[in-house]
């Protein structure tokens, strides 16, 4: 080891040559490469962390078979018979995929934490890219955790269709896209990993537990209905219900204690305005993280 | 300016470059130029201002007035232009630990857009030169220190930069690294038609360089060959042990018009011809000495005679601000 000093003694090598490459000019191309390996990046950690990967797994198992079967004896006159785990069976499949896609915007902080933001920071690339490939890498992550989600249905009372799991699908994906941009937008501005879990534990949890995942939204305290309504989390909850509502067969009585739907003074929110009220707020704050990203040095 | 490469093309050329943080500035004004080929250092202690010229080099950080270009293209305007032909390795490690080297390189090739059949034969390149190639397979997070070093330089190396920036490459790193990544480094540059800019506090490390630039306090107080500087000196250095080195300092004053500070401890002063001087010093001084050494100069001593103090005081003295400033941002001044 020592020894290698001096260049000299490594001559032989110098009579391969030298393989020239070139980085070709910026172009729309370099953008999108650049969001497809921050995408790809985000990927082959996952698959790579396997505690995560187990950590991703069982907890919507806790939530759905502990809380679901645990509650379930005190919870039985007020369901109309239907079963617990059915009735948060929905909400669930929101909070799982919104636990996953926190995280993976928390990668953001780790990063930068560890340096290898810099890395990409210094690419020939636009940093929106860099933002872009992250919300796509966090929602891709967060996704594969609500297949397995969708593949639980039958066990908790919920018959497969093709409507139901392409709908799960959709609306799940959305939600992951939206709450990765938002995790992102928070952490762009963090510079430790510890801080950042500081945030997401005054967010998260009150925003899973206010958006009724676990309750229906009819019939609560003022205060509640106006956090609730404020709740973005809301709009995903509830037409992820009907959609799991209408595949399942319920009496008429209990399908409206159950799943009286999301109202504005009285209103009932159609469902393509709540899919829209995520999107928006999705693509908000991919643009504050964009623009905050684009504006730190 | 450019000592005798001036028949080659300008790499880097930098012109009234400042730099304001709130108040303070970090980068006063500095002027140079790096020819196509150099190894080019600069030299100072920590807070000189090296790592924000570095940062505006690499159009990371804005300029607050000035202008610079590298490669031929201006940092503020062409900022992808200049990014497509630097290499550049972080005085931090910027490494993804939880991807093999191999992974690291291709996110990278990647990043760059570096043709497809040219990146497995370009990455065994690199990979060999830095000695790593068997070890493309293994998480950096198994690697040493020094393992990574190597793999960043590897990587900043990847595109076929026409710059390549190293910001403290031997930083935290054993002696025997530190020259291992200096035979790396002069190979680079014997093999790859390549323009080095590097920063180093260590001084035995500019020796290596083509041409130095010494920074202190934001601004740039010295810049010539390492040779040239060291023999514009002119002085050999003395530095004695005595039994009260105030006297001594007032008796050196006194009898050989000699300005001797206190340096690490010891009483130290620059004199032409020290080995000749050292008999006169015994015989005329009469203060006790306990010791003496004469020493050729170095480029601590050239960074002495223009900003008359050593590099690692200048350090401590840059830490004190430091920890003043943090004091006073606690003390309720402004973020």
């Amino acid at each position: 080891m020592s020894t290698t000093t001096q260049p000299a003694e490594r001559a032989p090598r110098t009579e391969t040559p030298v393989i020239q490459v070139h980085v070709p000019p910026h172009s729309i191309f370099s953008e999108l490469r650049a969001i497809r390996i921050v995408w790809r990046r985000d990927l082959i950690r996952f698959v790579n962390d396997r505690i995560r990967m187990m950590a991703t797994l069982v907890q919507p198992l806790l939530f759905l078979f502990v809380l679901g079967s645990g509650l379930q004896q005190l919870a039985s006159s007020g369901t109309h018979g239907v079963n617990l785990k059915t009735f948060i069976y929905p909400g669930i499949l929101c909070i799982s995929v919104m636990f996953t896609a926190m995280f993976s915007a928390a990668s953001i902080v780790w990063d930068r934490e560890f340096g290898f933001l810099r890395e990409m920071l210094v690419a020939p690339v636009r940093r929106s890219s860099i933002v872009i490939g992250k919300c796509f890498g966090g929602a891709t992550v967060a996704c594969t955790q609500g297949v397995i989600m969708i593949l639980l249905a039958p066990l908790v009372g919920v018959p497969y269709s093709v409507e139901l799991i392409v709908g799960i699908f959709v609306l799940q994906l959305l939600l992951a896209f939206t709450i990765t941009a938002f995790g992102v937008m928070i952490a762009v501005r963090i510079k430790q990993m510890q801080a950042f879990f500081g945030v997401m534990q005054m967010i998260v949890m009150p925003m899973f537990f206010i958006s009724g995942a676990l309750f229906p939204v009819s019939n609560l305290p003022g205060w509640l209905t106006v956090l609730n309504r404020i709740d973005p989390l809301t709009y995903a909850v509830d037409p992820m219900k009907k959609l799991v509502f209408n595949h399942i067969n319920i009496t008429p009585v209990a399908r409206h204690v159950l799943d009286p739907g999301v109202t504005w003074w009285g209103w009932r929110v159609p469902t393509l305005l709540e899919v829209g009220v995520i999107l928006a707020i999705g693509l908000g704050c991919l643009g504050v993280a964009i623009w905050e990203f684009s504006s730190t040095e | 300016m450019t000592s005798g490469n001036g028949s080659r093309p300008t790499a880097i050329e930098v012109r009234g470059l400042v730099k304001n943080y709130d108040e303070v500035e970090a980068v006063k004004g500095v002027e140079f130029e790096v020819a196509t080929g150099e190894v080019f250092g600069f030299l100072g202690p920590n807070g000189a201002g090296k790592t924000t010229t570095i940062n505006m080099l690499c159009t990371l950080v804005k300029p607050t007035a000035g202008s610079a270009s590298v490669a031929g293209h201006d940092v503020v305007t062409e900022r992808d232009d200049v990014r497509r032909n630097i290499g550049l390795v972080f005085q931090d490690p910027t490494l993804d630990n939880y991807l093999t080297a191999e992974q690291n390189l291709r996110l990278h090739a990647e990043l760059y857009g570096l043709q497809r059949d040219l990146v497995a034969p370009r990455m065994r390149q690199v990979l060999e030169m830095v000695g790593l190639w068997d070890r493309k397979d293994s998480p950096t997070g198994t690697y040493s220190g020094g393992m990574r070093r190597r793999l960043e330089i590897a990587r900043g190396m990847l595109h076929s930069p026409r710059v390549l920036f190293l910001d403290e490459p031997t930083i935290g790193l054993d002696p025997q690294t530190r020259r291992s990544i200096w035979s790396y480094i002069a190979e680079l540059k014997e093999r790859e038609e390549i323009t080095i800019f590097m920063t180093t506090h260590y001084m035995d490390e500019a020796e290596w360089c083509d041409r130095i630039a010494i920074m202190d306090h934001g601004e740039i107080v010295a810049l010539d060959a390492p040779d040239r500087l060291k023999a514009g000196v002119g002085t050999d250095r003395v530095t004695i042990h005595t039994a009260d080195d105030q006297a001594a300092i007032a008796a050196l004053k006194d009898r050989f018009d000699i300005d001797a500070v206190m340096s690490e401890g010891h009483v130290t002063f620059g004199v032409p011809g020290g080995e000749e001087f050292v008999p006169r010093l015994f015989a005329e001084l009469d203060v006790v000495i306990e010791g003496v050494s004469v020493s050729r100069p170095t480029l601590d001593d050239v960074f002495m005679s223009f900003t008359g103090t050593t590099i690692r005081d200048a350090e401590e003295d840059a830490g004190k601000n430091r920890n003043r400033m943090m004091m006073q941002m606690m003390h309720g001044g402004r973020r």
